[in-house]
């Protein structure tokens, strides 16, 4: 029997505010254990919640990217039950009103083909605090209690593991371009629980689901539902019934494991916070924000492919960064070849940035001046390892590179005579080499190419160089 | 010649402007007050005196650099629920010992702001579940009136000080009734003003859609000066109203004329008492000779209102309770486990009645039953609020009793939570309403126990109800009686 996949997932994505959400104490991550804390986030007597309203506008703004009706009334609710790590015991959240209702994301399959992943709902929620333990003894870190989250939760559209990957790729490029989010992973700025089930191909009806807690990676989504989804139908195809449970990821085990059954499962016993106002929103508001949305990466890469002539795939690489992507496109408005800007931020950029752990925001080259180096190529003023030369000189002090290639004298030989002089240097000195070509190697030309090169310190025109040798030696 | 401590708010600030005395002495004379007589009434908790006359000295060195704020110098003790920076905050529980505020409530600031001296913590039903202040978790209170009974509650500590001038002025919570009952029991003004009018902000919460702080007093210009005190908008607070504070003081005087006052016509029922009717009635027709229309009114819905608040209020203190688990702050009794140690020192730190509550509201919320207990009560609390608006249309201010009896005797009520709940009837109405009302003296059983006559008003007309208080109290004599236990001259 063939059997199907349904996955749905609910993202947790801290918003990026500089304050709590329900005080004035600061999100910064790292801080000491309990130094980001008052009377609010670590639930004192008395103490009180006030909205802080850019956590909303940031939910809103997310859910017009994502295609959601936005709920002109909402309210939060009081979500009861017991942890160390929840200062109140009950969460503040939202229950049966959240900000945004319904709303997709269009995703890749490995296969190229598009699918749209519906979603539910869009809520905003407080964190909770860190519970850490010791050798002897368990501490708790309220830093992050209180810390504003947004809970986007899918309808169960994913197939299997990829599908899942693509969403949650897609969905934190679309938070990034937004500036919803800081989307860190390793700082926990998004967390999934992954609600999987399976069922045989065919049958209308969904499968038992489990759900999987507190995925923190992405790669941990994929292998912890690969697993799962493996798991499942090979009970089902033992005649075993899937249980509804809440199970956990061993990462070091590579499974899942049951953290507790449904007859166990919390009875949260919602009802509205009586300490916050609804949160009533006016047209008007909505669309004063709504001005602010920024072009979305699907809706970008598909303008610069049509804008500059590049090829999909780059399209995909520098798109993938907003920031990234708005250097792409400055530098190749004033580049002769656009694509040529798109192989210089591809490969020798991005893989500076990797290698120093950089943002484009650090580099010193800017737009302008690296399609003044890509401009010199273009007129074959420098060859391409001259530029490479020029380029790490730009990337250590930034400069101008038409003044730099001055300076150095680092302009490309083309005067023919000069080049002739060097090619017959090297033919007479690897008659090896020339007798290997003789007989048919071709890859002795390259050899003989490089020693030419070598001899004029790497100024002469690679193009005049092999017209000349193979006049020379034909 | 009254000692100082006997003086009214309005009395100490004219005086203290006049320089006719010090704070310092003033503070001086209720501690010395709060020494000779609270053995007996237990209205304190912890009087922190070093402090008060520190801030006594210090407002009388701001007197004497040119500052005159209302309250400059005037003591006021606070019921314990409300946080102090560096007191002790234990709402009258055992789970919270130990714990020691770090903030000040927004009242309290207000309170400060205005030039208070704040004097020492009042003593409290449980997390203000009771009515009279035997659910405390450390002492009894006793009515200054009568030393074998009841203050009321939960305010009992509040009502009970300034009752035997172990204060001026307190400042209690209602959420039920809790400030007006026991302003009633002990023959004192006590206000509940509109939900929303004084920020909650530091107020450990009970019912947070239905708490409310407010002033106890000896007369009811000192329950305005109080209010323009602590009212107005917090941005602490959300529910906070922003409406403009009045000089609600500045507005007292004169008579009734032109004033039409509602009597509903359900609220004169079985069980109540007959002498706190005669008093009742009594005052309906003082303020009918005062000027006022007597209109009949009629509330349907009130007959719910005690069932609908103890679904409501138990079902927040369900929640607003759970952080008292030992974790942060106060008591912890260690178990094996967080669940374990939960279980243990919520066991240990709460009371009877706490506890009762919390599984009540527990229960009206459990999924299967949510609907029909909690959904429902939200659905009848808004019945009466629109009873209440649609009277307000023939009225400009309601009256009835604060409470069906006169105070009780201490052990009379205790094991019998249903009657005790039903000694809210008249004032609960108004806290699911979110409107305001004050407790009034009235006159005295033949037992010569204090009666209370129930000013009610629209949202934000404490202005209505104050000045027909204050026309009222101005034209009878109850106001000026003082307790035994008083009158004997402090040393």
């Amino acid at each position: 029997m063939n059997f199907e996949a349904n996955v749905g997932l609910e993202v947790h994505v801290q918003l990026r505010t500089k304050t709590k959400i329900f005080c004035g104490c600061p999100t910064t991550f790292g801080a000491p254990p309990n130094t980001h804390v008052c009377p609010v986030c670590l639930g004192y007597p008395g103490a009180m919640p006030a909205m802080n309203s850019e956590a909303i506008r940031l939910t809103v703004l997310s859910g017009l990217m994502l295609g959601c009706k936005i709920n002109p009334y909402s309210k939060m609710d009081r979500k009861n039950y017991y942890y160390p790590d929840m200062p109140k015991n009950y969460q503040i959240s939202q229950y049966d009103q959240p900000l945004c209702l319904g709303g997709g994301i269009e995703i890749t399959r490995p296969d190229g083909s598009k699918k749209t992943i519906r979603l539910t709902r869009i809520h905003i929620e407080e964190d909770v605090g860190k519970n850490m333990h010791f050798a002897a003894s368990s501490g708790i870190d309220f830093n992050r209690a209180g810390t504003p989250l947004m809970e986007i939760v899918t309808e169960p559209d994913m197939a299997g593991a990829d599908e899942a990957m693509a969403f949650l790729e897609a969905l934190k490029e679309i938070l990034a371009y937004g500036g919803i989010s800081d989307v860190n992973l390793e700082e926990g700025n998004m967390r999934c629980d992954v609600n999987s089930s399976v069922r045989p191909v065919g049958q209308a009806q969904l499968g038992t689901k489990t759900e999987l807690k507190n995925m923190n990676t992405f790669k941990g989504v994929h292998r912890a539902l690969s697993y799962e989804i493996a798991r499942q139908i090979a009970d089902v195809e033992k005649g075993q019934r899937i249980r509804q449970e809440t199970r956990r990821w061993d990462d070091a085990a590579g499974i899942t494991l049951t953290m507790r059954s449904k007859e166990e499962a919390h009875d949260y016993r919602y009802f509205p916070e009586p300490d916050l106002l609804p949160i009533v929103l006016s047209q008007a508001q909505i669309d004063e924000w709504a001005k602010v949305l920024p072009e979305l990466p699907e809706k970008r890469r598909a303008r610069m492919m049509a804008d500059y002539g590049i090829p999909e795939y780059d399209a995909g690489v520098l798109a993938a960064d907003q920031d990234i992507a708005n250097y792409f496109e400055a530098t190749a408005k004033l580049a002769k070849s656009a694509k040529a800007a798109s192989n210089w931020i591809m490969t020798t950029v991005l893989a500076k940035l990797t290698e120093l752990h950089l943002t484009i925001g650090e580099v010193k080259i800017t737009p302008a001046q690296l399609a003044g180096l890509i401009n010199l190529v273009e007129a074959k003023t420098i060859n391409m390892p001259t530029a490479k030369e020029v380029f790490e000189l730009m990337f250590a002090q930034g400069g101008d590179a038409a003044a730099i290639v001055q300076a150095k004298g680092l302009a490309q030989v083309s005067d023919t005579g000069a080049i002739e002089k060097f090619v017959d240097e090297a033919i007479a000195a690897n008659a090896k080499t020339v007798a290997d070509y003789k007989g048919g190697k071709e890859a002795a030309l390259k050899s003989l190419i490089g020693q030419v090169m070598k001899l004029s310190k790497g100024k002469a025109n690679p193009g005049l160089v092999n017209d000349l040798l193979k006049q020379k030696l034909s | 010649m009254s000692t100082l401590n006997q003086l009214t708010v309005a009395e100490a600030a004219a005086k203290l402007a006049k320089r006719e005395c010090s704070s310092a002495e003033l503070v001086a004379a209720v501690l010395a007050s709060i020494e000779k007589h609270d053995k007996q009434v237990g209205a304190y908790l912890t009087v922190d005196a070093e402090s008060a006359l520190e801030q006594a000295r210090a407002a009388d060195a701001a007197r004497s650099r040119g500052e005159h704020q209302p309250l400059l110098g005037v003591p006021v003790g606070v019921k314990d629920l409300l946080n102090v920076t560096g007191q002790p905050c234990t709402c009258g529980s055992k789970i919270l010992k130990g714990y020691v505020a770090p903030y000040d409530a927004t009242a309290v600031a207000k309170l400060r702001a205005a030039g208070a001296v704040i004097l020492g913590r009042l003593n409290m039903d449980e997390f203000a579940m009771g009515g009279s202040t035997e659910n405390s978790a450390y002492q009894p209170t006793r009515n200054p009136w009568d030393l074998s009974r009841v203050p009321g509650g939960s305010s009992g500590g509040s009502a009970a000080a300034v009752a035997a001038d172990e204060a001026l002025a307190t400042l209690g919570s209602d959420t039920g009734g809790s400030i007006r009952q026991p302003a009633g029991f002990c023959g004192c003004v006590g206000l509940k003003p509109t939900y929303g009018r004084v920020s909650r902000y530091g107020l450990t919460a009970f019912a947070s859609s239905l708490d409310q702080i407010g002033p106890l007093t000896k007369t009811v210009r000192d329950s305005a000066l109080l209010l323009s005190a602590i009212s107005g908008r917090d941005p602490h607070d959300s529910t906070s109203l922003d409406a403009p504070v009045p000089d609600y003081a500045a507005q007292l005087g004169g008579d009734l004329k032109g004033l039409r006052l509602g009597l509903p016509k359900e609220y004169f029922i079985d069980g109540l008492d007959a002498e706190v009717e005669q008093s009742v009635r009594a005052a309906v027709d003082q303020c009918r000779a005062l000027g006022a229309e007597i209109v009949e009114i009629s509330l349907p819905h009130s007959k719910y209102a005690v069932a609908v608040y103890y679904i409501i209020a138990t079902a927040e203190a369900s929640a607003n309770l759970a952080r008292f688990d030992g974790v942060r702050y106060g008591l912890r009794v260690d178990g094996e486990d967080p669940i374990d140690q939960y279980g243990k020192t919520r066991a240990a730190g709460f009371g009877q009645e706490v506890k009762r509550r919390i599984i009540l509201g527990t229960y009206v919320l459990s999924s299967g039953y949510h609907d029909a207990y909690y959904l429902r009560a939200q659905k009848v609390r808004t019945l009466i609020r629109r009873d209440f608006e649609t009277a307000f249309q023939k009225c400009d201010a309601i009256l009835t009793p604060v409470a069906p009896t006169a105070a009780y005797k201490l052990g009379e009520q205790i094991n019998d939570p249903l009657k005790m709940y039903l000694g809210d009837i008249f004032t609960i109405p108004v806290n699911l309403a979110g409107i305001c009302g004050v407790s009034v003296p009235c006159g005295f059983t033949s037992e010569k126990l204090p009666v209370g006559l129930h000013i009610v008003g629209p949202a934000l007309r404490e202005d209505v109800i104050l000045k027909v208080g204050h026309a009222y109290e101005q034209a009878t004599p109850w106001h000026l009686r003082k307790p035994e236990i008083s009158s004997q001259k402090a040393e």
